[in-house]
């Protein structure tokens, strides 16, 4: 994609009026008609349409497709079905449709307790990390390291410590804490949701940390002073100072958490070893593995658009919550 | 402000709980790569008893480690570079111009952040298998397909990050530039690049990083030849056995390069980050 050689064309003749251009000027019409911005634009839009969009509407296609291995090879010319994929998948007295369910019930508990404890952990140590003490700078980076750590490579290491009898988890509460009589296990069965739980929190908390400490550098030290001097203690100042000027970061936060956690492929996937227990089975795991292991492509393209509208208006419901909210204030 | 002794001792057990979280399997990660095999293998000991650096060396026996890391290298760095390239450009024209289609691109882009891998995952394989056979251009199971795909994951946020550092950049400079003779794309690489290299370099390690991490689309769409270390670190568990050892000396080496890279430059992402957010 050359962007340089006919931009230098359509540039030319706009040149002296830019010389002449003054601040303001950038909304002057001649600008906006210029073709220069579109050809920037373009090797993203491309990008995105060849990978993103493009793909997502042949899923809708497929998702209205019977593909099932039968027809794969020759997909482009699959069976139309209409919405008879949507019916079964969604249909939640079959077999299919109970399964999606449930495992819809999974991910909304996952996420939700997810996103709320790496929130918690992630202001509680943006908070006490506001003040400057010795040890600060090394414990910021010691947090921010689950972040920069390669996923797989984390939950490997935590489906190390889950092991049932070589993992540390079970070696702190059977042998050392005397917590526990039995060495339960943890990656299988009703457990398997809170080690899945455990390892999301520590994957996700330092990127709240990480935009909450960003967050609370934007607050100018004078609002604390003088809220100090209102006699405002802790609670107080947190309340009325830190948490209202941290609501831009944390409306974006909390959405970003919030799609990351509920799309969440790798955590499950490398934890369990590609199969999850039932009690861990993430919707995205859920999707991927019913399509492999049935090859129907027909029915996990429908699921994955069922999802994605799912997102779509929830996030819709958000933005229209919270853009209010800021309005009425 | 003074701090009380209560609250002073609060903050230090809070914080050191919040640091053994994380640093506990950091360190097991550490103490376990340097054991045998029988040690891991057996019950839990906090400290290696009989240290020794051999998961180190048998760690590139038990799976071709060498090739998947060559795979991850190659893949990440070529993907990263194209993605920072494509954002560079993208994000001077949304921050220095107002052109029709403006936000509809900043909503787009920034939305395809919440589809779920899996929505596109099912229909890019039978894309890139189907081009195979139809055309002879082989991107499934090639390094090249996967290129392809992990540009396009970091680009959104890419972009979004550098809109922010280039608005910071005062447009004064521009004009001075422009003043001085110089079209649009000379003022991007001779004024707005050079003052924004840490941005630059935020964002191709948020890239990198992105790529490297991927594990969904890279255990579709590689095969023996392509893996990367998203998929060829399973190999280490076999059905009779798991080198858990060997899995942890490798866990290290390929994390530590990424996380001394990204704490390095974290001062740029905060910044990026408050750019992005506080718009």
């Amino acid at each position: 994609m050359s962007t340089t050689t006919p931009s230098r064309d359509v540039a030319a003749p706009e040149r002296p009026a830019r010389r002449a251009a003054t601040p303001t000027d950038r909304r002057s019409p001649g600008r906006r008609r210029s073709l220069l911005p579109y050809l920037l634009l373009a090797p993203a839009v491309v990008l995105e349409l060849a990978i993103h969009v493009v793909p997502m509407l042949v899923g809708a296609w497929m998702s209205l497709r019977e593909l099932t291995q039968f027809h794969i090879r020759d997909w482009s010319t699959a069976p139309f079905v209409g919405w008879e994929n949507y019916r079964v998948v969604l249909d939640v007295d079959s077999a299919v449709g109970a399964e999606l369910l449930h495992s819809f019930g999974v991910t909304v508990g996952y996420t939700v307790a997810s996103v709320g404890l790496s929130w918690v952990l992630g202001a509680t140590a943006a908070v006490l990390l506001q003040r400057p003490f010795r040890g600060r700078g090394v414990l910021r980076a010691l947090f921010l390291t689950p972040y920069a750590l390669p996923v797989y490579t984390a939950v490997i290491t935590w489906s190390f410590l889950f092991q049932r009898d070589t993992g540390l988890v079970n070696h702190v509460l059977v042998d050392q804490l005397h917590l526990l009589d039995d060495r339960p296990f943890w990656l299988i069965g009703e457990n398997s949701f809170v080690a899945l739980l455990t390892v999301s929190v520590w994957r996700s908390w330092p990127f709240a940390f990480l935009c909450l400490m960003a967050g609370l550098q934007n607050i100018p030290g004078e609002l604390y002073e003088a809220a100090a001097m209102d006699g405002a203690g802790f609670w107080r100042r947190l309340r009325s100072v830190t948490l209202p000027m941290l609501r831009p970061v944390n409306l974006v936060l909390v959405l970003v958490l919030f799609l990351w956690t509920f799309n969440d492929f790798n955590t499950p996937y490398v934890l369990f070893g590609g199969s999850a227990p039932e009690q861990a089975n993430l919707i995205s795991l859920h999707i991927y593995r019913s399509s492999f292991k049935t090859w129907d492509f027909g029915a996990g393209s429908a699921m994955s658009v069922a999802l994605l509208l799912f997102l779509l208006l929830v996030t819709a419901g958000y933005l229209l919550v919270t853009n209010r909210r800021r309005n009425d204030a | 402000m003074r701090e009380t002794a209560a609250e002073r001792w609060a903050r230090r057990i809070v914080l050191t709980l919040l640091a053994l979280f994380v640093l506990v399997p950091l360190y097991v990660m550490l103490s376990s790569a340097l054991k045998p095999l029988q040690d891991v293998q057996g019950s839990f000991t906090w400290w290696p008893r009989r240290p020794t650096a051999q998961a180190f060396v048998d760690m590139w026996s038990t799976v071709p480690l060498g090739r998947y890391l060559v795979n991850s290298l190659v893949v990440s760095t070529v993907a990263a570079l194209f993605s920072v390239t494509v954002a560079i450009f993208a994000a001077y024209a949304v921050s220095r111009y107002r052109f029709r289609g403006r936000g509809l691109f900043s909503v787009t882009v920034l939305s395809t952040q919440m589809f779920p891998g899996i929505l596109f995952l099912l229909p890019l394989f039978l894309i890139y298998v189907n081009l195979g056979t139809a055309t002879g251009i082989q991107l499934y199971a090639s390094r090249t397909g996967l290129i392809i795909t992990y540009l396009t994951f970091s680009l959104p946020f890419s972009i979004w990050m550098l809109v922010g550092y280039f608005d910071s950049i005062p447009r004064g400079l521009d004009e001075a530039a422009q003043v001085d003779g110089a079209g649009p794309l000379r003022t991007l690489f001779r004024v707005i690049l050079p003052t924004a290299v840490p941005g630059v370099v935020a964002v191709a390690v948020y890239a990198f990083m992105t790529a490297w991490g991927e594990v969904l689309f890279a255990s579709v769409m590689t095969d023996e030849g392509s893996r990367t270390l998203a998929v060829g670190l399973q190999g280490y568990s076999t059905q009779f056995n798991v080198y858990w050892n060997q899995v942890m000396a490798a866990s290290l080496v390929v994390s530590v390069p990424v996380v001394a890279g990204f704490l390095a430059l974290q001062r740029y992402f905060v910044a990026g980050l408050t750019a992005g957010a506080v718009r």
